[in-house]
Formats: structure tokens, sequence, C-alpha cells
């Protein structure tokens, strides 16, 4: 549905968006910091194999892009970021994965510390059953923040970060549901922010909203890059091509090709990638 | 009748599927005239006996001077009990092994095991306790010894309820919580807890419905049938309860008894009722707070 | 609006194992794990002390001869240890009360998952709940002052307790679970079966009888072995409805006992701890026990196969 939804808006969102094709350049990616880097990824659904030996870096305040067909791994390497993977029961995971350096998988990672520094926004919204508020400060709350006074600095501070205050300013203390698709989608960034992250996963974060909700996501991944780390995962490559500085492409759990965005979708070098790009497959 | 037929070499078809379907109905409102007729009744033969000198009385030899106090506060103390007891434990076992557990062979050796916990007979329980508590223990026919043995009663139904509810829980809660930093703990007390209190709520009262009705545990524990006080110590006093007492006067022979045990049963399924409708209300507070 | 994220330390891959709020986790983790242990060693509880109390009865008397006995009088001389005739009892209650409320309980739920309309399904589901929520010993009350009358009246030759009277309040007792379960198992047909015979010109009735009922079949005879189990276990109910002489007859008019009666008789008398008479009742607690166990166990195993099966 968005896949048609978002074929017919590239018109409105080039206005929308500042030109970025110089920042996008593999010479400026190439000077860029690196703020997670895997090593020979390998990861097993019990002796299901889903990703084979991924290598691939993740540049500093940038948002990098994880494009291929469903079930080709992207969801799977996103949520090795920030083990979100280990809740499920049989998994085993080889190579490392390096967040400033330090390697996650390491023994006796402390991953509730992990979590707070690698935010997630997963593919449907997911807020809490609870007040709009309740929903922003419970990452605050659970890491021990008890002042109400900031913590109401928080709420309005990731609110508008996200682009959402101006919407619920006045009805704080309602419940979170009651918002539209794209308010609470917009509210689960806000609570992921909430955290102060310093990297930032989104799984397919509009692939559930209607074409104007997916514009106002896309404007904030652009906002929130300059403090944050962004890895998107979509399915939607105009959505990959406007929002990205760097693609990497994923074909049955292998990384095919990694890039500059523009480069990727200009001049792929691998036959695989170029298909998928042109829609020949996927 | 032969369903293999066309529908011409069948003309009673539509007569046959119109009786059948007469007869299920007739089953369900033989259900339901069942149910009426018993409560009526009970209630037509014990209400000329209740009175508020029937409730507040102890109970006696002669049948129009028994009361039921003992017996009412007995029952009301051992369901306090059997709450604090299971509640927690129980709720704890479901959080145990639905958040927390590795979902290996151990695991589904226990749910199966708790399963059949379910299925045994509560005089089983009695047996137990009498061997555990009553002797092992050195706690008596005490509201303790009581209570304790109830608890292992009711323990499979409050845990089977809660792990229900927690499952239902969906599990997008569960990761965002995990995904902002949350502990274990913490995304189950903020987050799985409060958005499983209303079905745990309703196992509890199932399961405390359950405890209070139950008489035969009690009577395996040897709990006494003749009490002419009110219990002041929970280990050391003996104690009755309303089921028991109702049992006692059903057992014997005269007449009179049978009219008090039945204004006796009035009065067990009116607290049995209060404790439904207080669950009911409380279920309709808790998800009105959460729109 | 500032962008700019505090400035805290880099990520440290270790936590410290004195961190206050890993303590406070590792402690909520093991009174969790107490928790699950207590059910665990409640099974052992069990076990452990009717297999201890009963083996030192069979120390005195032959598993052979507790196990074949026609005869069972162990508080009368001269003393006879057979439980044939309490198993008797308890499964000529059972059968005679399965026999009430499974045809009942099945036309009952095949009403309501076939038939009924939404409206008259929400009324009597809950009678329903109501009459599964009613105490044992109300049913035995009922046994007493309302049924036995009416049998005798029917058949004066007939006991004043007998177990016809018990498999009656008992039948009438087990009859929501009847429903309930079964109805979960005719829910649990898939829609595509029902609409694939109408589609070939059946009418309700061949549907129900021809195609649902057999798709349902395996899940309804757990419910009734379930149900059964059930009226194995029944206690206050049969005590009250269906005397206490040990009886090994089929005949649904005469006085029988049960297993669970006997405890109950047992533990109101005055037998003294630690006799052999004593310790009667945990052997048949045992054996009690075990026959439960045996229907709840077969019928869980009927019922994760029926599972699998639309699964």
């Amino acid at each position: 549905m968005s896949e048609t939804g978002s074929t017919n808006f590239p018109l409105k969102m080039s206005t929308a968006l500042p030109n970025r094709a110089a920042m996008s350049s593999a010479a400026e990616m190439a000077g860029q910091s690196k703020k997670v880097v895997t090593r020979e990824l390998d990861f097993f659904y019990g002796i299901h194999q889903a990703l084979y030996n991924i290598s691939l870096d993740i540049p500093e305040h940038r948002v990098t892009a994880l494009i291929g067909p469903s079930g080709c791994g992207k969801s799977t390497f996103l949520r090795c970021l920030n083990r979100m993977n280990d809740m499920i029961d049989g998994i085993n995971v080889r190579g490392e994965v390096l967040l400033d350096g330090i390697n996650i998988y390491h023994r006796g990672t402390d991953v509730v510390e992990l979590r707070k520094r690698v935010g997630m926004v997963f593919q449907k919204s997911n807020p809490f059953p609870k007040s709009i508020y309740e929903n922003v400060a419970y990452g605050p709350r659970v890491a021990g923040v008890r002042q109400r006074s900031v913590l109401d600095e928080m709420v309005e501070k990731c609110l508008r970060q996200s682009a959402l205050w101006d919407e619920v300013q006045n009805r704080l203390n309602d419940s979170a549901l009651q918002l539209s698709g794209g308010q609470q989608q917009r509210l689960c960034i806000a609570r992921a922010l909430a955290t102060s992250p310093e990297v930032l996963l989104m799984d397919e974060p509009a692939s559930a909203l209607d074409p104007k909700s997916t514009a106002a996501i896309e404007e904030l991944i652009f906002d929130l890059k300059a403090t944050y780390t962004i890895v998107i995962v979509t399915h939607n490559m105009q959505q990959a091509a406007r929002v990205s500085d760097q693609t990497a492409f994923f074909y049955e759990g292998h990384l095919i090709e990694v890039g500059a965005t523009n480069e990727i979708f200009t001049n792929p070098l691998e036959k695989q990638t170029e298909d998928y790009i042109t829609g020949r497959f996927g | 009748m032969s369903l293999t037929n066309g529908p011409h070499g069948r003309p009673y078809a539509k007569l046959a599927s119109r009786m059948f379907a007469l007869f299920c109905a007739g089953a369900t409102w033989l259900c339901v005239t069942i149910l009426m007729l018993l409560l009526w009744n009970v209630v037509s033969y014990g209400w000329d006996s209740l009175s508020w000198e029937y409730i507040n009385r102890f109970p006696s030899r002669f049948a129009e001077k028994a009361g039921i106090k003992p017996a009412l506060v007995g029952s009301l103390y051992l369901i306090g009990l059997t709450a604090l007891f299971s509640v927690p434990i129980g709720v704890g076992t479901a959080i145990y092994l639905e958040e927390y557990a590795p979902k290996n062979r151990w695991r589904t050796i226990v749910q199966i095991n708790i399963a059949n916990l379910a299925g045994v007979p509560s005089i089983v329980y009695g047996i137990l306790g009498l061997g555990l508590f009553v002797r092992a223990m050195q706690l008596n026919r005490s509201l303790m010894a009581g209570a304790l043995t109830l608890t292992l009663v009711v323990l499979p139904i409050v845990i089977l309820a809660a792990q229900e509810s927690l499952r239902a829980v969906p599990s997008t809660i569960r990761q965002a919580s995990y995904a902002l930093g949350a502990t274990r703990w913490q995304t189950v007390w903020c987050q799985l807890l409060p958005a499983a209190l209303p079905g745990i709520m309703t196992g509890v009262i199932l399961a405390l419905s359950r405890a209070l009705g139950e008489a035969a545990p009690l009577v395996a524990i040897g709990a006494a049938t003749y009490v002419r006080f009110l219990p002041e110590d929970i280990v050391n006093d003996e104690f009755t309860a309303l089921p028991l007492q109702i049992y006692t006067w059903t057992d014997q022979p005269q007449k009179g008894f049978h009219e008090v045990a039945a204004a006796g049963i009035v009065v067990l399924l009116v607290v049995l009722i209060c404790i439904n409708a207080l669950a009911v209300i409380l279920r309709y507070r808790f998800s009105k707070n959460k729109q | 609006m500032s962008l700019v994220a505090p400035a805290r330390e880099p990520f440290a891959a270790k936590s410290s194992v004195f961190d206050l709020r890993w303590i406070f986790e590792f402690a909520i983790h093991g009174v969790l794990f107490v928790c699950t242990a207590i059910s665990v060693i409640t099974t052992v509880g069990i076990v452990v002390v009717l297999l201890f109390e009963s083996l030192q009865f069979f120390r005195e008397v032959s598993v052979w001869e507790f196990l074949t006995g026609t005869r069972w009088s162990p508080l009368l001389k001269p003393q006879h240890f057979g439980v044939l005739p309490l198993f008797c009892g308890t499964f000529l209650v059972a059968g005679g009360s399965a026999l009430i409320a499974v045809p009942l309980g099945l036309a009952t739920a095949i009403y309501l998952s076939e038939y009924a309309s939404p409206l008259v399904r929400e009324v009597v589901k809950p009678m329903l709940e109501v009459l599964a929520g009613i105490p044992s010993v109300v049913y035995g009350y009922l046994a007493v002052v309302f049924v036995s009358p009416l049998i005798r009246d029917t058949i004066p030759s007939a006991d004043l307790f007998n177990a016809a009277n018990a498999c009656v309040v008992v039948g009438i007792m087990i009859l929501p679970m009847v429903v309930s379960l079964s109805e979960d198992v005719l829910q649990s047909v898939p829609n595509s079966l029902r609409e694939g015979a109408y589609a070939l010109g059946a009418n309700k009735l061949d549907v129900t009888l021809g195609v649902i009922l057999p798709a349902a079949m395996s899940g309804i005879m757990a419910a009734c072995l379930l149900a059964i189990a059930r009226a194995v276990g029944e206690t206050m109910a049969v005590t009250l409805a269906a005397g206490a002489t040990p009886n090994m007859t089929l005949n649904p008019f005469e006085g029988i006992q049960t297993m669970t009666a006997y405890i109950v008789q047992v533990s109101q008398g005055d037998t003294p701890a630690g006799t052999l008479e004593y310790r009667t009742i945990f052997a048949v607690g045992l054996a009690l026990f075990v026959s439960t166990l045996v229907l709840n166990v077969f019928a869980r195993w009927i019922l994760l196969r029926v599972e699998e099966k639309y699964e």
C-alpha cells in the first residue's frame, strides 16, 4: 500500500527536502568517523543462518539505509545492533558489532545500557497504553530520573524534536492510543529520543503510514541526523534514495553492496543491486 | 436417513434438521431451567431461617437456634489468607514462566506439571495438607493449615490465568520497553503487569470463589465442624468454614437442620456473588482508566 | 532548541557487578524462581506424602489384596482391604454422571456453537458459568433434600442414599465443564470446513453431524475425559448423596461408597493417627490421585494432538 502511495509524491518531497547531493558524496563518507562497525557478523536462528559474514561501517551523524527484498536479513541485522534479537530463543551470533570501538556482544555487556545508547523505532507504531506524557517519560523514568521538572523538560524537548509538540501540547495526559497512525509513530520516535540515544535504529518506520505521514517522518529523519546516527530499514527504494547518505543492499543474508546512496542508485557495481533497484525482482 | 442421497431422495431432511435444532435448543434451555430450579429451591427452603440473628449466632444443637457466625468469619479469614499466599506466589510463578524462564525442556515439564496439578482432586490436596501442614509443620487444625492447603488447591488456577493474560499482552509492548533500555523487571512491573491486570484479577477471583466453596480439603485436614467461638489466633485456634458448616447440617437427619443449611447456602452464594461483582467493578474501573 | 545530546562517558562493555540495579534484578529473579519452585515442590510433596504413608500400609496389606480384594471394611472386624468396591462406586458415579452430562452438554454446546444467536449466547454462557461456580457442597445438599426424595418416590425400592442420586447431581455439576470445553473444540473447527460443506448443498444437520462433529470428535472425547476426571475426584456431593456402604454393585439404586467419600469418612471419625486404619486414606488417596492423573494426562494428550492438527 505504502509502495503505491509513495511513488506519487517524490515531486512534492523534492521541494520539502534541501539539496544534499553534496553531502552524500563518497569522499565525505570516507572522512566521517565510524559510529558502529560490524565485523564478519554471522547470525543463526537455530540452525538456519540468516546473516553471512556482514562487515559494514556506519558513519556518525549520517543516515544509513538498509535495502533488499523481504527476508533478506536487513531487519535481523538492524536488531543485532541493539541486541533486540536476544529476546528470541535459540539464536546464535558470531563476529563482532563495535559501538565506539567496543564489542557489544562481549560477555558481560550491559544490554540495558546499550539499548539506552542505541534507540529503536519499530515498523508498527507501538505506543504503550498510557498517556502521551508517560510514553515519552518512560525511558528517562526507567533510567532513574525522578524529578518532575527534568521529565517535563525532556518530554517537551523530545516531542519538539519529533515535530509532535504543536499537535499534542494541550493533551499530554490523553491516551497515546487516541493519536493517528502517523502521530503514534512520531510519538514512538520521541519516546526513543528521550533516552538520549547516540544511534537510532528504524525498522521500516513509515511502511504502515499514509503518504503525508511518511513525508513528515522523512523530514524528521533529515533533521535528526545532525544529532544522531541513524540506521533505517526500508523496502521502499525512493525512500532510501530520499533520506539516506549511505545505502547497503542485502540479499539472502549477504551484504551485496554498500556505498554512498547516490552512487548505489545511479551506478551500482553489482548486477544484483542493479536488478533490485531497477525493479527486476523483489 | 441417509446423508448421501440427493435432495429428492430425502423428503424428511429438512424436518430432521429442524428437529435436531429443536433438540439442541431444548437441551440448552433444560440446563438453564435446572439452574433456575436449583436456585429457587434453595432460596425458598432457606428463606425462613435467614435473619440477622442467624448470621450473628453460634451453631447449636437445636436447628432453630443455630447460626453461622463462626463459619462466616472463618471463611472470610480463610479466603483472606489464601489470597495473601496464593496471589503473590501464583503471579510470581506466571511471570517467571512467561518472562524469565528459558524456553527449554524444564519449562515444558513445569508447565505440564501445573496443568496436571489443576486436575488433582481437592481432597488429595487435603491429604497433602494433613501430612505436610497439620503433622509435619505442627500447625494442627488451625486457620493457617486450612489457608495453606487451600492455597495449594487454587495456585494452579491463579498461575494459569495469570500466564494467559501475560501472554495476551502484545509483544510489541515488550519490545518497545526493552528497546528503551528498561530492565526485565521494569518491563514487567511498568508495562506487562498493568496491561495484564484485568485478566489476572479475573483469575484470582475465580480462584478465591473456588477456595470459598471448598469443603473437602478442610474435612481432610480435620477442620472442626462445631465451633462455638471466633478464631483469634490464626496458628492455634480451631476454625470452621461455611461450606463445612453446610455439609455438617445437611448430614443431619432432621429436616430443621436442612433448612438452616439452605440458609447457609444462600449466605455462601451471596458472598460469592459479592466477590464476583467486586471483580466486575474493578475490571471496569481498570479498563476505563486505560482508555 | 538544543539538539546536542548531553555529554556522557563512552560506552563501556562491562557492567559493574556491584551495580545496585543488577543486584535488585537478580534478587527479583531469585524470588520468582522460588515461586515457581513451590508449584513443583507441591507435586513432589503430594507424591512423597502419599507414597510414604502408603508404603507403610502396604507393608501390612499386600498390594495384590488391595487391588483385587472385593471387600472393603477396614473400620470393622473382620477387616478387609480390597479397594475394588470403592473403585466400582467411584466409576459407577462417574460413568452415570457422564451419561447425564455428556448428551445434554454436547447438545447444548452444539446449539451454542452452531445455532444460537449471539444474544442467546451472551445470556446462556454466563448462566453456565454461574452453574460451574456453585460449590460442590451445595450439590450435596440438593441431592439430600431434593433429588433423593424424588428418586424414592419413583422407585420405592431404592436405598435412601444411592448411586443414582449422586449421578444426577454430579452430572449437573460437570455439565458446564462439558459444555464449555466442547464448545471450544467446536469453535476451533475451521470455518472453511463449514463453508465447503454448505457449498455442496448440505443442510445444517448434515454439516453439524456429518462434518463438524467428526472433525471435533477427538477434542470432545478429551472434554468428556476431563469432565469424568472431575467427577472421579468429586467429594462433598457424593459423600452426602451416595451413602457410606462400600458395595460392589452396578445397580445405581443401591447405596455405595466412593474413594473420596471414604477419605472423608475416616477424616471425620476418630481414627488415631499412625494406625493401619488411618493409613488406608493415604493408600486410597494414592489410588484416586493415579486414576485422575491418568484421565487428565490422556485427555491433555488428545487435546494437544487436536491443536497440532489445526495449526
